[in-house]
């Protein structure tokens, strides 16, 4: 049934654009708390494009990842940080400045990704193993080089995070 | 009934499915009621007392001996319970953050009763599967899923905008988190021996290699602690322990925003022991039977392999509630250490040991 497909698609989209805009932009509230509440609800939607997709594993690796654990450490810090109204308006010059930046870069590389991507149609058809399966092959076969290096970044952020909440190194 | 054969099959995939859904929520609720009677009989065994023995509706004295001993084994009260909460005046603080206070305890039930899509609670009627959804990535929608209960508590602190609730919220958040961790790579040893994340195929190695329990003793007991503090359950129930924080997250909630919570806590359990029973207790199945290990050939099986379910479950449940009138609540940094220091090391060491065995004598 390709509509009831596309009619998915585009309501997930539509209410991932929405929820995304009402993470950065809430009329009704400033509220730190609720931007990171819609966070939550993009990233809930992106992951049923996903579903629709065909990729489980990502959809559920999405929530399990993001959703459950991210977003709840994010919520933790910004209520036990308990921002004032004023000191949320204040903007810094230069974090503004990267802040573009970096918005910027990920633009190019989205759009770039985008025009470069061949379909699936032309490329393959089903995978004859679970994509699962599939998605382990390729991380750990073809593309094992970027897979390691990522884990490696993963570590240091890791490490540099206990540094900092270390008081007294010896 | 003929009408069912002359539908398309999307249109009896819709019919079929809406009824599983309708049945399996029907007997969670009923069995989260129930699950509170034993609770307290239990309690009250534990603690030499009698328990609830008084509620009777009136129509018991038209039945002569099965009346009063249904009566004293309370089997009325959950009725009463329920009917208690719905009446009580559900007050809402006037300092409360309404909008997530109302949102906490709908936000704490509904992943608990999105976990129990997945579980295959027995092989088949007919020629339909007893699972709601046959998800290839079964056991990590059930993660993802458990993942999210642990909002409506945040919710719940935050919104209570008091000190106590809050106070237990942050307990809870952390608490949660890091038992995730230790709980979900007890489980990779499992994908390592079945090669796969769906559920069903995973009761099919057990039924065809002996149950996990006695392969991976380390992962269950990994995974059973585990879902003691996931379900903030004594002797983990930091998050609302009533001795420093009142009531903890719950403290400002009544009447049946209070009962969701409460219902939340149950319909968790039901479902951590429905996990442990697919992951460890090879679900549906029982060994050196060939009818009950393999998928029913007839009705009276399926139901059999239904009951069989029940029946573990049911283990895991009296074991819940045993353990919660038995042990002392743990200290915080006890805690902490437990799942960090212990555990999650432990399950890091079972994945490297399975994951060599594996590739070592596989071959």
């Amino acid at each position: 049934m390709p509509q009831f497909t596309d009619l998915f698609f585009y309501a997930l989209a539509g209410l991932t654009l929405l929820f995304g805009f009402l993470t950065v932009l809430n009329p009704l509230s400033r509220s730190p708390v609720t931007s990171a509440m819609f966070l939550v609800l993009t990233i809930l939607c992106m992951a049923g494009l996903f579903v629709l997709l065909h990729a489980f594993f990502l959809a559920a690796v999405q929530i399990l990842v993001y959703a459950g654990a991210v977003m709840v450490v994010f919520l933790f810090v910004i209520m036990l940080l308990d921002l004032k109204a004023d000191q949320r308006r204040h903007f810094n010059k230069i974090a503004v400045g990267l802040g573009g930046l970096s918005t910027l870069a990920i633009a190019g590389t989205l759009v770039a990704s985008i025009v470069k991507t061949i379909p699936v149609s032309q490329t393959a058809g089903r995978l004859a193993e679970g994509e699962t399966k599939a998605l382990g092959r390729l991380l750990f076969e073809s593309h094992i080089l970027p897979f390691e290096i990522l884990s490696v970044l993963l570590l240091v952020a890791m490490v540099g995070a206990i540094l900092i909440t270390k008081k007294d190194l010896r | 009934m003929e009408a069912i054969n002359y539908l398309n099959p999307t249109a009896q995939m819709i019919l079929f499915s809406a009824l599983k859904i309708g049945v399996v929520f029907g007997v969670v609720m009923t069995a989260v009621a129930y699950a509170v009677l034993v609770e307290r009989k239990v309690s009250a065994w534990i603690q030499n007392r009698v328990g609830p023995n008084r509620t009777a509706p009136f129509f018991i004295n038209y039945l002569p001996v099965i009346g009063p001993l249904l009566v004293r084994l309370g089997i009325f009260q959950p009725a009463a319970d329920g009917l208690k909460f719905l009446l009580k005046e559900d007050f809402t603080p006037s300092y409360v953050r309404k909008v997530y206070f109302w949102l906490a305890p709908a936000i704490t039930v509904i992943p608990a009763l999105l976990t129990v899509a997945v579980i295959p609670f027995g092989s088949n009627l007919g020629s339909e599967k007893m699972v709601i959804a046959d998800l290839n990535v079964g056991i990590l929608y059930t993660f993802g899923i458990v993942s999210l209960g642990v909002y409506g508590i945040v919710l719940a602190g935050y919104g209570s905008n008091s000190k106590y609730p809050f106070l237990g919220s942050i307990r809870s958040t952390a608490q949660m988190i890091s038992y995730e961790i230790a709980m979900g790579m007890s489980v990779i040893p499992i994908f390592i021996l079945t090669e796969s994340l769906n559920l069903s195929d995973i009761i099919r190695y057990q039924a065809e290699n002996g149950w996990m329990i006695f392969k991976q003793p380390l992962a269950f007991v990994i995974f059973l602690i585990a879902s003691f503090a996931e379900t903030n359950r004594l002797p983990f129930d930091l998050p609302e322990s009533e001795s420093e924080l009142v009531g903890g997250y719950h403290t400002e909630y009544s009447s049946m925003k209070f009962a969701l919570f409460f219902l939340g806590e149950y319909a968790n359990m039901i479902a951590s022991a429905a996990m442990m029973v697919t992951l460890f207790l090879g679900g549906w199945t029982l060994p050196f039977i060939d009818a009950l290990n393999l998928p029913a050939s007839s009705l009276l099986l399926g139901l059999i392999h239904i009951g069989v379910f029940f029946a573990k479950m049911a283990f895991f449940m009296i074991v819940f509630i045993w353990v919660r009138w038995m042990l002392p609540r743990f200290r915080y940094d006890q805690l902490m250490d437990l799942g960090w220091r212990r555990f999650i090391p432990l399950a890091l060491a079972n994945i490297v040991v399975t994951a060599l065995v594996v590739a070592l004598f596989n071959n």
